[in-house]
């Protein structure tokens, strides 16, 4: 395993589209729920212990050598909104893209003839460490740092937040980011021999709700 | 008083009496939870959940067991709130739903809100199995606290199955001592109440529920199945029940 691989992949300059989704944020501050490092700080703790958990136990699932199309399946379970799915199918189409020319992996290959439309993000994720020589571990620290890295950036823009007070949120959590992939990797561990019950299904009901919203809106910076 | 938990498990079978109607072979009760069958509409059998105690306290663990059999149809509502309250034993509490409906069955289940008192720790897990024709109609709230109060700690997991595929699959987890940020602004935002209808109906797979916003706090969701699901937040539990209402009727 190359520790390298792992900053490749979690590079946010890697070619997998995610600057273009907010992960909620943009609606998030259109419905004034935003407005202050110390909003965004209290967004992405809700967000990673809900859809951040949530990726990052599929990521670790996925790289410990689950089923994919089981756990696409139960992906899609987990996010009733048609907007969320929507958007985790194409970042995991962006992803599976970007990954097979970085990682050509058989296992890629099949997950991406199974899902031409594609994948949901996290699913492909894990496989995508995987062929790079990843392990679950690794695969969910990047899904888990993914979900408050997005919603951080993006909020520097909408609010022309400092960049010094986003990173600082992004520290600040790491204790916190850190017992989320514990609990995901245990969890994908189990769903290996109990199935995808085992994942966890933490959910957030503004994020399906601001999703439904920020997609009705005519004019918006980010897609999700 | 002093109790340890309580164990209580009811059970309700509903099947079609070939005539038309709806009879319930079994109707079983026990403890806090006593079924009783009401008058209901021509062809439906309904039940209400009497709470025959208070509860969950810290320490029960109920159970209720629902099925409508083929061609059955059931309806199950309650007499009061459930309210989750805190027991002697510092245990959490636990409530399992279980409902299962056969082809051509149809249940509407729509008990009264679930009411999170401080102090209280309370695991709800719902389970509904329904075969590929079944239809269903259920309603779940969550009041945080009562009035001014704040909320115990509640965490509750909802999942359905059509023909054994899994169309959702949540779980909502808040109060003292949940996972960070539940009060923030991805996950609750200071609300004091959500909830969530889900409505399947084999229809469904030819014309699919369009989603749609529902004021602020509510969309309507076209789940991967024939299915649809209306989550919702709100400041109080009778804003709550508005929109809830408000949905059943545009999916009815």
């Amino acid at each position: 395993m190359s520790r390298a691989a792992l900053l490749v992949l979690a590079d946010g300059r890697f070619p997998a589209g995610g600057h273009a989704h907010s992960g909620g944020a943009e609606a998030a501050v259109r419905a004034g729920r935003i407005d202050s490092a110390a909003d965004l700080a209290d967004f992405c703790r809700g967000r990673l212990h809900t859809a951040g958990l949530v990726a990052a136990a599929f990521a670790a699932a996925a790289a410990l050598g689950a089923d994919p199309v089981e756990l696409d399946a139960a992906a899609d379970a987990r996010t009733p909104s048609p907007a969320l799915r929507a958007a985790a199918r194409k970042l995991g189409r962006q992803l599976m893209r970007a990954a097979r020319a970085t990682w050509p992996s058989d296992e890629l290959d099949a997950l991406a003839r199974a899902f031409p439309k594609g994948a949901h993000q996290p699913v492909v994720l894990g496989l995508a460490a995987r062929a790079a020589g990843l392990g679950g571990e690794d695969a969910a620290h990047c899904a888990a740092y993914e979900s408050v890295s997005g919603p951080a950036s993006a909020t520097v823009r909408l609010l022309s937040l400092d960049p010094f007070d986003a990173t600082g949120v992004l520290a600040r959590l790491a204790p916190e980011l850190d017992l989320v992939v514990d609990r995901a990797v245990a969890a994908a561990r189990l769903a290996l021999t109990e199935g995808t019950d085992a994942l966890p299904a933490a959910s957030a009901p503004l994020l399906e709700i601001g999703a439904e919203a920020h997609a009705a809106r005519p004019m918006r910076l980010f897609a999700s | 008083m002093t109790r340890a938990g309580v164990r209580a498990t009811a059970r309700i079978v509903a099947r079609a009496d070939g005539r038309g109607a709806t009879a319930l072979p079994v109707l079983d009760g026990e403890g806090p939870l006593a079924p009783r069958r009401t008058r209901g509409e021509s062809g439906e059998a309904r039940v209400l959940l009497v709470g025959a105690m208070s509860g969950p306290l810290g320490g029960d663990r109920f159970t209720v067991e629902a099925e409508a059999e083929k061609g059955a149809r059931l309806r199950v509502g309650s007499a009061a709130a459930t309210i989750a309250l805190p027991g002697q034993a510092k245990e959490e509490a636990h409530y399992d739903v279980l409902l299962r409906v056969a082809d051509d069955g149809e249940l509407h289940w729509l008990p009264e809100p679930l009411i999170s008192v401080a102090g209280s720790d309370l695991r709800v897990r719902t389970r509904v199995e329904l075969a590929a024709g079944a239809r269903l109609v259920l309603r779940e709230e969550q009041v945080l606290g009562r009035a001014g109060e704040e909320p115990g700690r509640l965490t509750s997991r909802l999942s359905v199955r059509i023909a054994g595929r899994a169309v959702l699959d949540q779980e909502l987890a808040c109060g003292p001592g949940a996972p960070g940020g539940w009060d923030g602004p991805a996950v609750l935002g200071g609300q004091r109440a959500a909830g969530q209808l889900i409505v399947v109906r084999p229809e469904f797979a030819a014309e699919p529920v369009r989603a749609r916003m529902l004021g602020e706090g509510a969309a309507v969701l076209p789940l991967p199945g024939p299915a649809a699901a209306v989550t919702a937040v709100a400041p109080d539990g009778l804003r709550l029940r508005r929109v809830l209402d408000e949905a059943l009727a545009l999916l009815r």
